[in-house]
């Protein structure tokens, strides 16, 4: 039996099997890539423990575990919220106002890196505060590390 | 409302939806779309900020702790279990939407009561979580000695390691208490009274540098936007799971059943998802990357 409000006009008749299939297909398909995303987890923190990590290939891993976050964001919407049974016109509206998002992170993380090179270059205070040791050039910067201010460090 | 639009069949001319969709699963929809972006702002501030920082503290050594595992290094471990969770507490939602469908007010009942369980477990476990973060002592250099703080919005313990002589004068200027507690987080020879009573060169000798992990202070806004974006998502599953209990009230006094149709669990069901989704990606930018 088929209940709905007034304003439906028409159904999307699924049967019985192919909703279980498609719950149990996308809930396996939803945690495998949960495991693969928390094995690249594991990945970058080896990596990080290690005396030189690769920081292309850590952020090629990272990029990695972005596409396929991406791909479950795709699964839980479509199939589970049930935006891909809808009619595209529907669809479409919400989905072209999430472009926005596409500039929203590229600015606002390209405008936050600018913020980082700029402060390095212009304040010496907080490049010598802040950059981590393995990155120092130690012998450039000795006079400034060897006397510190007291209470300082 | 339905009256009104029989003469009319061109879904745009008015009277008919024009998505085939009930009114309001649609306001849902956009509802859950201005939502999407109020998540997506904080965290993108959050990623701006982190890109402005030459250190961030690597998200294995903030989350490595486990209930009932002590100090065991378990990266990744328990914010996996939270994951599962709301995966599987929206695979209970589905059901209890497509049982909705079916007019089965049974199978309403009890998938959505397994979701509110998902629902609370999750909560659980982000209490403990940040109980645990909050309440943490880490051995931290504050002002040239070390201190033992917790993550909190004020500080973050999670900096660089300390290492050679800057660690050994760090050690010099810390107090006894300190100390005391240093030491015994490693061996547990002595009480704690007994190495408060002990001259601080000898306590300063039971210290190995290579084994105590000192870090330095790590960026601030870390504690902010980790307890505010995880909290704000908190806040959506609480009020999620309070939805899910009102639904579940009302099937249960067949108010679904005089309606006719159990299309308020589909939109229930939708915020659900969401909170499902919007988790997805918090996992994403706090924990794996």
């Amino acid at each position: 039996m088929e209940q709905s409000a007034t304003e439906i006009t028409f159904h999307h008749h699924t049967d019985e099997k192919a909703f279980k299939r498609n719950v149990i297909r996308t809930t396996v398909i939803l945690s495998v890539i949960t495991v693969i995303e928390l094995a690249i987890g594991l990945i970058i923190y080896t990596m990080h423990k290690g005396d030189n990590p690769n920081t292309y290939l850590v952020l090629a891993f990272k990029g990695l575990v972005c596409i396929l976050t991406l791909a479950k964001a795709y699964y839980i919407v479509s199939v589970f919220m049930h935006l891909g049974d809808e009619i595209r016109n529907m669809i479409m509206t919400i989905v072209v106002p999430l472009m926005l998002f596409i500039w929203f992170i590229i600015a606002f993380i390209v405008d936050g890196n600018s913020y980082k090179n700029l402060r390095n270059n212009y304040d010496r205070h907080f490049h010598d505060t802040t950059m981590p040791k393995e990155h120092h050039n130690a012998a450039e910067h000795a006079p400034e590390t060897e006397a510190p201010q007291p209470g300082k460090q | 409302m339905a009256t009104t639009a029989t003469a009319q069949t061109k879904w745009w001319s008015g009277g008919k939806s024009p998505f085939n969709i009930e009114y309001g699963k649609l306001m849902m929809w956009y509802f859950l779309m201005s939502d999407a972006f109020t998540f997506g702002a904080f965290l993108i501030s959050y990623g701006s900020i982190r890109f402005s920082q030459n250190f961030w503290p690597d998200p294995n050594v903030v989350f490595n702790a486990f209930p009932g595992a002590g100090h065991a290094n378990l990266p990744l471990a328990f914010v996996s279990v939270m994951t599962f969770i709301l995966i599987i507490s929206s695979v209970t939602m589905v059901l209890a939407v497509h049982a909705g469908h079916n007019g089965n007010k049974k199978e309403v009942v009890k998938w959505l009561a397994w979701t509110i369980v998902g629902g609370f477990a999750f909560l659980g476990c982000q209490a403990w979580e940040w109980h645990h973060l909050i309440t943490g002592e880490h051995a931290t250099l504050i002002d040239g000695q070390i201190q033992m703080v917790g993550q909190t919005t004020r500080v973050n313990p999670w900096g660089a390691l300390v290492h050679g002589p800057e660690l050994t004068a760090a050690l010099q200027n810390s107090t006894q208490h300190t100390l005391a507690t240093l030491v015994s987080e490693h061996s547990t020879a002595y009480t704690h009274d007994q190495l408060m009573g002990m001259p601080k060169q000898q306590l300063l000798g039971l210290i190995n540098e290579a084994e105590v992990h000192v870090r330095e202070k790590g960026p601030v806004a870390f504690g902010g936007y980790f307890y505010g974006i995880t909290g704000f998502h908190g806040f959506h599953v609480f009020s999620g799971v309070i939805i899910n209990i009102v639904m579940l009230a009302m099937a249960q006094n067949d108010v679904f059943e005089k309606r006719g149709h159990y299309l308020m669990i589909e939109k229930a069901g939708l915020y659900w998802h969401f909170v499902d989704l919007v988790w997805v990606f918090v996992f994403l930018c706090f924990y794996l990357i």
